[in-house]
C-alpha cells in the first residue's frame, strides 16, 4: 500500500501555525465610528426639519400639537438610533482592549451588527425627511395640489361611490377570467397530432392579447362593438365592454400562469393516473389542475392585482369609475386631491393582497426547501 | 397459453436501442424478477407492458390478444395491468383514501361506499387503516409504497408490474413493502418484479432472468442462476454483488 489517495501532508505543524496566525480579532472600530457621525448628523438634520417644518404647519392653521407630534416622534427616532451607533462604537472600542479572544471577538461581531442597523435607520430617517421637505417647500404647492384635506373630504362619497364600478368590473373580470384562461390553457396542452389545431388556436390567441395593450383593446371594444350594430353586442354597457375586453386581455396572460403550472405538474404523476386507466381528461380533471392550481396561485393572486390596478383603464370609454369621477371633479376644482383618494383607494385594497402573496411564495420557499 | 407473452421486442430511445430483440413469457400466477445492471432494460420493459412506453417493434401479447400496434384501448388495457414506480407517485393532493379510491370510482363506476369498504379492508390488511385520511407527506417511505400497491391492488389487475419498488427506501423499511408482495405471490398473483433485492428474488421468483444490453442474456428457477449461472455475464455481474456485500 505505498500510494494512497490522501498521503499524510508533509508540513502539518506548518499548517497549524498559518491557522493561528491567521484568527486575529476584529473590532470594526472604522465601522463604528463612520456610523456614529452618520448617526450623529442624521439626528441634527432630523430635529432642524421637525422645528422648521413643525412652524410652518403651526403658521398653516394646524393645532400645535398634530403639527408637532409628527416630528417629535422623528426626533425621538433619530436620537434611539444615535445612541444606538453610540453603543456599537463602545462595544469596538471595549472589543479592542479585551483580553479574551473570544469575548473580542463576540463584541466586534455586535459592534459591527448594531453599526450596520444604525446605519440603516439613519439612512431610513434621511429619506423620510427629505419626503417630507418635498411636501412643504414652494409653499406647501405639492400638499396643496395633491392633499386638499377639505376637497378630499367633500369628494370622498362620490368617489367611493364611482368605485363600486371598479369592484364590479373587476369581480365579474376575475371570475369569468379563472375559468376562460384555464379554458385557453387546456386547449393550449392538448396532446398529439389531433390536439394541433386548437393548440394552435390558442396560440395564437395568447399572441395577439398578450401584444395588444390592455387600453387599446378596451377602446377597440368599447367603442366598436357598439357601432357593429350586432344584436345584443352592439348595445351593451359601457361597463359590459370592460369586462369583456378586460376578461380578454388577462384571460390571454392568465392561461400562461396556468399553462406553467400544468406543465410544472411532474410526469411521474401523469404516468400513475394513466397506469391506473385514467384517461387523458380524467387525468386532467382530478389530478393534474387541481395539483398545477396548488402551485400557482401566488402567480394568479398577481395577476388579480394588476386587474384591479387596471380597471382604472376604463374610464378612457367613458364609464364612470372612480377615476373617471375623480378626474371630473379634478377639472371642475383645478386640483388633483380627489385623484389621491382613488389612488388611496387602490393602494389600500391592494396591498393586503400583495401581502398575502409575499406569505404565499415565502411557503412555498420554505416547502421546496424541505423537500416536497 | 401464457398470459404474458413478449415477442422479439425492441425500444428506441433516438439512436439508443434500449431493448433489442427481447422475447420472454409469462405463465398466469407465475412471479418472475428481472434482475441486471442499472439501464439493462428492466424498467423499459415494464413499462413497454402497459404501454407507457411504445415499442419499435416486434409484438406483445396478453392471452394471446396482440396489445401492441394501432386502435388498442389503451385505458381499458391498464385497468388490468397495474404498476407500481419506484418513486410512488402518490397523488399529493388527495389523502391515502383517495389516491385508493380514484381509480375504481371515477374509470371502473364503483360507488364511492363500495370502493371505501374495498380499499378500507386492503388498508386494515397492510396495517395502515389508521392513515386512511392523511396525506401522502405524512406517511414514511415504506408506508407510501404500501399504499402505492393497495392503490394497484384495487383495480383488480391480472398482471401486476412492480418496478424497482425498495430502490428508493431506506433500509429498513425495506422488509415491510417486500412482506406485501411475498403475500401476494403467495396468492397467486401473476408478477413482473424488477428488482436488486437479490435475496427476496431468490426467495420468491419462480424464474429469474438477468437482463444485459436489452436482452433476456440467461433464465431460470433461482437456485440455477444464483447457484450455477452458466453465463460469463451473469457470473460477473453475481460476482460484483457478492463483492459489494449485496448478495
Amino acid at each position: 500500500m505505498a500510494e494512497h489517495l490522501v498521503s499524510e501532508a508533509p508540513d502539518e505543524a506548518g499548517r497549524a501555525a498559518v491557522w493561528r496566525a491567521r484568527s486575529v480579532t476584529r473590532t470594526h472600530r472604522g465601522r463604528a465610528g463612520a456610523t456614529l457621525g452618520v448617526a450623529a448628523l442624521t439626528f441634527v438634520v432630523v430635529a432642524v426639519s421637525a422645528q422648521h417644518i413643525g412652524r410652518y404647519a403651526v403658521s398653516q392653521g394646524i393645532s400645535s400639537i398634530a403639527a408637532a407630534l409628527p416630528g417629535i416622534i422623528a426626533a425621538i427616532a433619530a436620537a434611539v438610533v444615535l445612541v444606538m451607533a453610540a453603543h456599537a462604537s463602545m462595544k469596538s472600542l471595549v472589543a479592542a482592549r479585551s483580553s479574551d479572544v473570544y469575548s473580542a471577538r463576540a463584541l466586534g461581531a455586535e459592534a459591527s451588527l448594531g453599526a450596520w442597523r444604525a446605519l440603516s435607520w439613519s439612512g431610513a430617517l434621511l429619506i423620510i425627511t427629505a419626503g417630507a421637505w418635498f411636501m412643504v417647500v414652494n409653499n406647501a404647492a405639492v400638499s396643496r395640489t395633491f392633499f386638499d384635506l377639505a376637497l378630499i373630504r367633500d369628494s370622498a362619497g362620490k368617489v367611493l361611490w364611482a368605485f363600486g364600478t371598479n369592484v364590479i368590473i373587476f369581480s365579474v373580470s376575475a371570475v369569468l377570467i379563472l375559468a376562460w384562461s384555464l379554458v385557453i390553457a387546456i386547449a393550449r396542452t392538448l396532446p398529439g397530432e389531433t390536439g394541433r389545431p386548437l393548440r394552435f388556436l390558442a396560440i395564437a390567441y395568447g399572441d395577439l392579447f398578450r401584444g395588444l395593450p390592455a387600453i387599446i383593446t378596451i377602446y377597440l371594444i368599447g367603442f366598436g362593438l357598439p357601432l357593429t350594430d350586432l344584436p345584443f353586442l352592439s348595445d351593451l354597457s359601457s361597463t359590459s365592454y370592460a369586462i369583456i375586453a378586460l376578461t380578454l386581455t388577462y384571460g390571454a396572460y392568465t392561461s400562461e400562469v396556468y399553462r406553467a403550472g400544468i406543465e410544472g405538474v411532474h410526469h411521474s404523476q401523469v404516468a400513475a393516473a394513466r397506469s391506473l386507466g385514467l384517461s387523458h381528461a380524467k387525468t386532467m380533471r382530478y389530478v393534474v389542475v387541481p395539483l398545477a392550481v396548488r402551485n400557482i396561485i401566488p402567480p394568479l393572486m398577481n395577476n388579480c392585482i394588476s386587474l384591479q390596478k387596471d380597471t382604472a383603464l376604463v374610464a378612457i370609454i367613458g364609464a364612470i369609475d372612480a377615476f373617471n369621477q375623480s378626474k371630473i371633479i379634478a377639472a371642475n376644482n383645478f386640483n388633483l386631491s380627489a385623484v389621491t383618494t382613488v389612488a388611496i383607494l387602490f393602494i389600500a385594497i391592494t396591498i393586503p393582497q400583495a401581502r398575502i402573496v409575499d406569505k404565499l411564495t415565502e411557503r412555498d420557499r420554505k416547502r421546496m426547501r424541505a423537500g416536497g | 397459453m401464457a398470459l404474458l407473452e413478449i415477442e422479439r421486442m425492441t425500444k428506441h430511445y433516438g439512436l439508443v436501442e434500449v431493448i433489442s430483440d427481447l422475447s420472454l413469457e409469462v405463465a398466469e400466477h407465475e412471479v418472475i424478477c428481472l434482475i441486471g445492471p442499472s439501464g439493462c432494460g428492466k424498467s423499459t420493459l415494464l413499462r413497454c407492458v402497459n404501454r407507457l412506453e411504445e415499442i419499435t417493434s416486434g409484438e406483445i401479447r396478453i392471452h394471446g390478444d396482440r396489445i401492441t400496434g394501432p386502435g388498442v384501448d389503451l385505458d381499458r388495457l391498464r385497468r388490468d395491468i397495474g404498476i407500481v414506480f419506484q418513486g410512488y407517485n402518490l397523488f399529493p393532493h388527495m389523502t391515502v383514501l383517495e389516491n385508493t379510491m380514484l381509480a375504481p370510482t371515477k374509470v371502473l363506476g364503483m360507488s364511492r361506499r363500495e370502493a371505501e369498504e374495498k380499499a378500507m379492508s386492503f388498508l386494515n390488511r397492510i396495517a395502515l387503516a389508521h392513515k386512511a385520511n392523511d396525506y401522502p407527506d405524512r406517511l414514511s417511505g415504506g408506508q407510501q409504497q404500501r399504499v402505492a400497491i393497495v392503490r394497484a391492488l384495487m383495480m383488480n389487475p391480472m398482471l401486476l408490474l412492480l418496478d424497482e419498488i425498495t430502490s428508493a427506501l431506506d433500509p429498513e423499511l425495506v422488509s415491510e413493502v417486500l412482506d406485501i408482495v411475498r403475500d401476494l405471490a403467495a396468492g397467486g398473483m401473476t408478477m413482473i418484479l424488477a428488482t436488486h433485492e437479490m435475496g427476496f428474488a431468490r426467495e420468491v421468483a419462480d424464474r429469474i432472468c438477468f437482463l444485459q444490453s436489452g436482452r433476456v442474456h440467461e433464465q431460470g428457477p433461482p437456485a440455477e442462476i444464483f447457484g450455477s449461472p452458466q453465463k460469463e455475464r451473469t457470473q460477473a455481474f453475481l460476482r460484483s454483488l457478492k463483492k459489494a456485500g449485496r448478495l
